[in-house]
């Protein structure tokens, strides 16, 4: 299992090879379109992160002590991303994804769909994947 | 392009109009940039640019207060910018409050009616089409009060179902608050003919300009509406300023909005007098420089003429139309027979935010999502629209870049 900062370096030479916005957003498209990321089961009105744009649905499961994300949202592109960040993140221990730094939106300059004006659901997407993390860390040293 | 003699003239006047908005002459994300979301807020002229930077560089100070060379000047700035306001709009200066804006307009006289007229019971109209902030502040009222909020409903076609709307009236609706132009749909309400149907029953009108401004000319007298809202910055003036016409005898009656200063006659602690509208209800030192700048843009407005701009905008509206038409999959939301300003669509089962996403990638400025009208977008069960909305200096290479864009978008989204 690659650690969170090899998963964001491995994503970052991936968009190296694109030339232009056109090749990165195909990318980022289909990836939207191939992951088939949740149970509808869990595309509850809890698990809804209302952005103002476009909706994201986020379930967190820890099995064996990893954090297991799925997620999915309404809008293809939004969708893409959502993946991206849970290549990143899920499976990985609450300690270090509470922990892990993003670089990766930044580095493949994708820096302005984190911006709160997008409201496409991604920020706060990440800030509950944090709290999760977070949540289940404190849980595990109550244990 | 066929034109007629007054619409030619902005034709040809196109590259000068253009020129003088300095933030339309740069590039976003490699791509010259195609501004069309107007709607939210138009761009401004170096005009108004120039008279805001004036008035802190020569004469900033208070208005209504200081006997000094500056604040005579600012206070008669201020108030020329009011006389400027009053004669766009064709109302008396005292009967124009500055405000905030549309939204705080609209605020100021549903606190009125909520505070004096409302009782329990009683009615208050707006449309299916309405912006929020002309629903909230009237569900607040009708809330606090007991009072009903009804809606006048739309056809598929997103225009008012004007029939429907006769039904409504009755001596228990105390006003009709509809906007002029839809925001969404860039529908034009028969607003002459919902005035006179109300006043026949008794039954003030208000209307929410905001859309309207910039692209017909308003009025007021010869409407002769009870109240209109409109925002300075979507009629090529700053954020911050817009202005509340209210008829003298409603501005005499509702009550003040805030106390403070600037609205008061005279203060004692047990009882206080006010100014005559509008100062009553301006209370606070005012947004000075911003009214300056909404009188420069009203002067640059009129100088172009306003219906000379609507007959502009309304064949690159055709043209539009015509040419996202043939984008296979699009479909408009809002065909109505009158339109302005805005176009609204969706291509095929794409979400709005994916092509605005993509859009914005080309350098294109459109608008997605609800547009501040959510029931409107649930009233068609749609998540929202891609919306184009178009301003005078907007030309059929704007479109032409949208057209492709949107053609760019629906091919990767595929
Ligand atoms: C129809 C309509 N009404 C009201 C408003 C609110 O205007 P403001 O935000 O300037 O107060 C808008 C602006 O989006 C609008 O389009």
């Amino acid at each position: 299992m690659m650690t969170i900062k090899e998963q964001q370096d491995r994503i970052i030479e991936d968009f190296e090879v694109f030339g232009d916005w056109m090749e990165k957003y195909e990318y980022i498209i289909q990836l939207g379109k191939d992951l088939p990321l949740i149970d509808p089961k869990y595309k509850t009105d809890d698990n809804l992160i209302r952005g103002c744009q476009s909706k994201v649905w986020l379930h967190a499961e820890l099995t064996d002590g990893k954090l297991v994300f799925t997620a999915d949202s309404d809008a293809v592109i939004t969708k893409g991303l959502v993946g991206l960040v849970i290549q990143v993140l899920s499976g990985q221990t609450p300690k270090d994804i509470a922990e892990a730094e993003i670089y990766f939106i930044d580095a493949i300059g994708l820096t302005s769909h984190l911006s709160p004006t997008r409201s496409n659901g991604l920020l706060s997407m990440l800030k509950q994947i944090k709290l999760y993390a977070i949540g289940y860390q404190a849980k595990s040293l109550q244990n | 392009m066929e034109t007629t003699t007054a619409e030619h003239i902005i034709w040809q006047e196109q590259d000068l109009i253009r020129n003088e908005f300095p933030i339309l002459k740069q590039t976003v994300n490699g791509r010259p940039l195609v501004y069309l979301d107007n709607g939210a807020t138009t761009q401004k002229p170096v005009s108004v640019i120039r008279s805001m930077q004036e008035y802190y560089t020569m004469y900033n100070s208070n208005v209504h207060r200081g006997v000094h060379t500056l604040s005579q000047q600012a206070t008669a700035a201020y108030e020329a910018a009011r006389h400027q306001v009053a004669a766009f709009i064709g109302a008396h200066h005292h009967e124009v409050v500055f405000t905030k804006g549309t939204t705080d307009a609209i605020n100021l006289v549903a606190n009125g009616f909520r505070k004096d007229i409302l009782k329990e019971g009683d009615e208050v109209i707006i449309s299916a089409m309405e912006h929020h902030s002309n629903i909230v502040p009237w569900q607040l009222a009708c809330e606090e009060k007991n009072a009903k909020l009804k809606v006048i409903p739309i056809t598929d076609k997103g225009e008012l179902e004007m029939d429907v709307f006769r039904s409504m009236l009755n001596p228990r609706v105390k006003l009709v608050s509809v906007a002029w132009v839809s925001n969404t749909m860039g529908t034009v309400n028969p607003v002459k003919e919902i005035i006179e149907l109300a006043h026949e029953q008794g039954i003030p009108v208000m209307l929410d300009a905001a859309q309207a401004a910039a692209h017909i000319p308003i009025r007021v007298h010869e409407l002769d509406v009870d109240f209109l809202a409109l925002s300075g910055h979507k009629l090529f003036g700053p954020t911050g300023i817009g202005i509340l016409y209210g008829k003298e005898s409603w501005l005499d009656k509702l009550p003040p909005y805030q106390g403070g200063g600037d609205m008061i006659k005279h203060v004692t602690f047990e009882k206080t007098t006010y100014s005559e509208p509008p100062l009553k209800f301006e209370a606070g030192t005012p947004a000075i420089c911003e009214a300056i700048g909404l009188g420069a843009a009203v002067a640059w407005a009129s100088k172009l003429g306003i219906h000379r701009i609507g007959a502009y905008e309304h064949q690159l509206t055709e043209y539009a139309i015509a040419q996202l038409k043939a984008i296979p999959g699009l479909r408009f939301i809002g065909e109505a027979e009158h339109r302005s300003g805005a176009i609204s669509f969706l291509v095929g089962d794409t979400h709005p935010s994916d092509v605005g996403v993509l859009l914005d990638q080309q350098g294109i400025a459109v608008r997605t999502g609800h547009h501040c009208t959510q029931p409107l977008c649930d009233r068609f069960g749609i998540p929202g629209t891609v919306r184009a909305s178009l301003a005078v200096y907007n030309n059929t290479e704007d479109i032409d870049r949208l057209v492709e864009g949107v053609h760019k978008a629906v091919t990767l989204l595929g």
